[in-house]
């Protein structure tokens, strides 16, 4: 087990390492970002000033080996647009991010997979047409328009929930956050919403097949033989086995819910990673594009090591490599 | 012919005992038919039989006779677009048929244990030995957990489990092929039913563990007085298992009788088929005898006799009937009444005289 | 548990009876018509397959429908914008029947000219990553050995992180432009064909008439496009549907973030973006339509994907 552990870390830290390079490279190569910095009229002078401080005029590769040297010291890189090193900026916007992607991902654990279960176990109930159908409009609402539309009828014309912006935080067991004060739930809550309904639609999808593929298993004839109750059958022998490969999906999905938090911050202005991800970009503010990517590689990274063990615990098969006696 | 007649064939008595104790199951022109979009499937298509009391019957067929799904009728387990459309199924006094669903769960797995043919998929890949026998035995005693763990290590160690407790702790991969079936029986056992069907249970084991299992089931049925339905394809198992055997074919019983009789001089030519195709039974370089034909669709079954399209004996007769008529003899003393569907049962009826 | 029709021919010639027991022989229809029999038992798929075609076939013929060419600044007059829905335009008299957007264009025409963009670019880069994705699959399980082990490698790195942020780095990097977007959604979806079509060629590189035909001395570009190619076919069309919704929607996604197509050749993406600053103020139209448009679209490939799938698994008891 611990071989298999240590195998998968030194992948992980050689694609961190591709990565770093395949994003520095690429963002570094196009665009010109003094053009942003600097008004028409400074002088030659002034734009060799500015250029040296921020090492533009290095060739690319000694730009990138300073690079790499600074991020081993946690420092990687500073915003053009603001000045001040770019990691922290990320790092102090991203408890906000983890707040909307864990609150979307208890949404769909919550929603997703009793009604999967629901339309697994009754699969020509109408209901459960209708929650299959209802999945597939979750899969096929773009989720900036479902943004707008729920600002527009929650926040507007119904005037249940706020509509922009992060509610006001409180402390827990050491941890800042708003979800810990109500009126942070219900700033959270739309933007949760609107970034967890493609997860749910996925959810009820994966947990209806799994359902449906469980319940014919010779093992839940065997359970039926035994005269086991309903409760048991689905509670215990069905969903400890469709959890497999429900958990093992949902934790890879949570490093794209953190991505497509792009979108939900843009709209419901959350003052998250995702919002100055998009700002940097349209003002061509490298460092920090950099940065954010770097540190996106290394969660999904750190997700996909996690997902792995994680999956090794659940399926004993994995774990105990089944030893004969 | 009246299936009342048919059943009184089957209240043989097992082994040396001659009493005419109550059977154990009653099965009374059981049909059971699959309504698909194809048509629909006669799986059971009439099928009478009884089991006394430590009894093991071997319900032989190829696959396709409807065997496994005459145990799975019996267990109530037959999910739609399936259905038992017709007969009855005498259990301690009470018609399984009519029960309803929550009473079947009352007998399942506590009067009426099933076992299965793949012991890797019967038990839950993710759950432990013991939790799996335990909850067999807490749906339907009320017991402390601890006693059912006991209960657990000590049906264990009744077939033949070495260190049962440290077994109840594995999962069932990190178990032999073997030693998961000896777990499934185990649990058929738990609760000491009165009757368990058994579908083809080693079938996926090896020719060893084979010998072994077959021999502890016996010993095990007889101490306890459990009747047993021995499911099974293979003529050989149920030679050296069964007190009778029935054979099926295309849905219906074929012919049925003692085990000795019915290998030794059989009265069907289908059961006659099936003997001369093991290989064991032919001389040493002759070539095997093979039944010519495949077996019949279920959905569109030929008229009269199921077997004729295949059948060397057949003639217009085999033709005319739809449904063949059985012949019997009553029990006697030294052996159990025989039965048999055919026009020309082989010997000129004289087998079964 | 039910057997196969028996083949009991001489047998029955030797009963000479005919009692009705060879089964009704299984109409011989073509594959295709079974495939279409199977595709209308669902009316919903068939009811999205109709819808489908006439979305597409109104922005094919969009300049020749619209009551205006919404980017024709001769059209479009200023003191039209921001009317609700059915209100009449003030200078041409004609019916703004979906409202207008804030510059004064007619919404309806926009939402038209708006999906013919939608559509073009999801579609042409889905074909685009369908051909250079089932291409690069095709060589790894034909080639087998290392060449497929990095390419599978880096189509499973690819796949592991999301397609948005793929997308946005590309786009990061490259810059506005409609060629340019094609490239980031050809790259962010290459990888599914990749995968799908590797697996079913593997699938069918076992098996034997491969083997038959190499015996027979065919050349390889034969046997894969005659022999292997056709019976990758069926998940790759799925892949395709599902695909293409993707692609529609990521391209709005990035249009609407202001990374997509550039203002000259307006999505619905764009549209809706427009219409965002006006929400809040009560002129719900200016975003909801397009968003609906779009919706329509997605959702109409969607169900009709979903149905292939179902008719095209094996897998699945019908």
């Amino acid at each position: 087990m611990t071989a298999f552990l240590i195998r998968r870390l030194m992948q992980s830290i050689v694609v961190v390492f591709i990565m770093s390079i395949v994003v520095f490279f690429g963002v570094n190569v196009v665009g010109d970002p003094i053009d942003m910095l600097i008004s028409p009229d400074a002088t030659q002078a002034e734009i060799e000033a500015t250029i040296r401080s921020f090492g533009l005029d290095r060739p690319v590769w000694e730009q990138y080996w300073h690079f790499l040297l600074g991020a081993l010291n946690g420092n990687l890189g500073k915003s053009f647009i603001f000045g001040t090193p770019a990691l922290p900026l990320i790092l102090q916007r991203m408890p906000a991010t983890m707040e909307l992607a864990i609150s979307a991902l208890v949404l769909a654990v919550f929603v997703g997979i009793p009604l999967g279960l629901y339309s697994g176990l009754k699969p020509n109930a109408i209901s459960s047409r209708t929650i299959m159908a209802g999945s597939i409009l979750g899969f096929s609402l773009p989720t900036f328009w479902v943004g707008l539309m729920l600002i527009m009828i929650f926040a507007v014309m119904l005037g249940w929930l706020p509509s922009t912006g992060r509610g006001p935080t409180a402390e827990f067991l050491g941890i800042r956050s708003s979800l810990f004060t109500l009126e942070g739930l219900q700033h959270v809550f739309l933007p949760a919403l609107n970034l967890a309904l493609l997860k749910i639609s996925l959810v009820i999808r994966l947990t209806r097949a799994g359902t449906r593929e469980a319940m014919h298993q010779d093992y839940i004839k065997f359970a039926r033989a035994k005269g086991l109750s309903p409760r048991r059958i689905i509670g215990l022998h069905l969903l400890k086995n469709i959890m497999i490969p429900v958990v093992t999906v949902l934790g890879l999905e949570f490093g794209s819910l953190i991505a497509f938090s792009v979108v939900t911050e843009s709209i419901f202005a959350w003052p998250g990673m995702g919002k100055l991800l998009i700002d940097s970009i349209q003002q061509l503010d490298r460092p920090v594009i950099v940065a954010y990517l770097i540190i996106i590689v290394l969660f999904f990274v750190l997700i996909n090591l996690l997902v792995d063990i994680l999956y090794s615990i659940l399926d004993p098969r994995v774990r105990l490599g089944g030893e004969q006696s | 012919m009246s299936a009342q007649a048919e059943n009184s064939v089957g209240t043989a008595s097992s082994g040396a005992e001659t009493s005419h104790h109550a059977p154990a199951l009653e099965v009374d022109s059981l049909k059971t038919h699959f309504f698909t979009k194809a048509g629909i499937v006669k799986a059971v298509d009439g099928v009478s039989f009884s089991v006394a009391p430590g009894e093991i019957l071997g319900l032989v067929g190829e696959s396709g006779s409807g065997k496994s799904i005459t145990g799975f009728s019996l267990m109530g387990l037959i999910d739609p677009p399936g259905r038992v459309v017709e007969g009855q199924m005498i259990f301690a006094g009470r018609d399984l048929a009519q029960l309803n669903d929550v009473e079947m769960r009352k007998i399942r797995g506590n009067r009426i244990a099933m076992i299965f043919q793949d012991p890797m998929m019967t038990l839950n890949p993710v759950l432990r030995v013991d939790t799996q026998m335990v909850e067999a035995v807490l749906a339907h005693q009320n017991v402390s957990r601890k006693t059912a763990l006991e209960m657990a290590r000590d049906a264990l160690a009744q077939v033949g489990i070495p260190a049962p407790e440290r077994r109840l702790t594995n999962y069932p991969h990190e178990l032999s092929g073997g030693m998961r079936q000896r777990v499934a029986i185990a649990i058929a056992f738990i609760n000491k039913p009165d009757l368990i069907i058994a579908d083809e249970p080693t079938t996926a084991l090896d020719v060893t563990i084979q010998a072994q299992i077959l021999f502890e089931a016996q010993e095990l049925c007889r101490k306890t007085r459990t009747a047993m339905i021995w499911i099974t394809h293979d003529l050989a198992v149920v030679a050296a298992l069964a007190d009778r055997i029935a054979v099926m074919y295309a849905g219906r019983i074929v012919e049925m009788g003692g085990a000795d009789d019915v290998i030794d001089r059989p009265a069907h030519p289908y059961t006659e088929g099936l003997i001369g195709s093991v290989p064991g039974h032919s001389q040493h370089g002759a070539r095997l005898t093979q039944i010519p034909g495949m077996t019949p669709s279920l959905l569109n079954l030929p008229g009269g006799c199921a077997f004729r399209t295949r059948c060397k004996h057949a003639d217009q007769a085999c033709l005319a009937e739809p449904e063949a008529t059985a012949h019997m003899t009553e029990a006697t003393v030294s052996a159990p009444a025989r039965m048999v569907r055919c026009f020309h049962p082989l010997g000129g009826g004289a087998n079964v005289a | 548990m039910t057997s196969t029709l028996s083949d009991d021919v001489s047998d029955v010639q030797k009963l000479d009876g005919t009692v009705g027991d060879a089964a009704p022989a299984a109409a011989a229809d073509s594959p295709f018509r079974r495939f279409v029999f199977e595709f209308v038992e669902s009316p919903v798929a068939t009811a999205a397959l109709v819808v489908l075609a006439l979305i597409i076939v109104l922005a094919a013929i969009a300049p020749l429908i619209t009551p205006q060419n919404p980017y024709d600044l001769g059209q479009v007059d200023v003191l039209d914008s921001r009317l609700p829905p059915g209100e009449v335009s003030m200078s041409t008299g004609m019916t703004f029947w979906l409202g207008t957007d804030g510059a004064g264009r007619d919404l309806l025409s926009a939402i038209l000219y708006g999906l013919r963009i939608s559509l073009a670019v999801g579609v042409a880069s889905g074909f685009l990553a369908m051909a250079i994705g089932s291409a690069i699959g095709l060589i790894a399980a034909y080639a087998g050995g290392r060449v497929e082990t990095l390419i599978m490698r880096l189509v499973d790195l690819q796949l592991s992180f999301p397609a948005i942020l793929i997308a946005l780095m590309l786009v990061a990097v490259l810059g506005k432009g409609v060629d340019k977007i094609i490239i980031a959604l050809v790259a962010v979806q290459w990888a599914y064909y990749a995968r799908t079509v590797r697996g079913s060629a593997l699938v069918e590189r076992q098996k034997e008439y491969v083997e038959a035909a190499r015996c027979l001395g065919l050349s390889h570009g034969r046997i894969v496009f005659r022999h292997i190619l056709p019976n990758c076919l069926p998940p790759l069309i799925v892949v395709v549907t599902v695909q293409t919704a993707h692609a529609i929607a990521l391209e709005a996604t990035l249009s609407f973030l202001g990374v997509g197509l550039p203002q000259t050749e307006p999505s619905l993406g764009l549209l809706i973006a427009n219409g965002f600053n006006y929400m809040l103020s009560g002129k719900y139209w200016i975003s909801t339509f397009p968003g609906i448009a779009l919706l329509l679209t997605i959702m109409s490939i969607n169900l009709v994907g979903d149905q292939l799938r179902d008719i095209l698994n094996p897998r699945l008891q019908r």
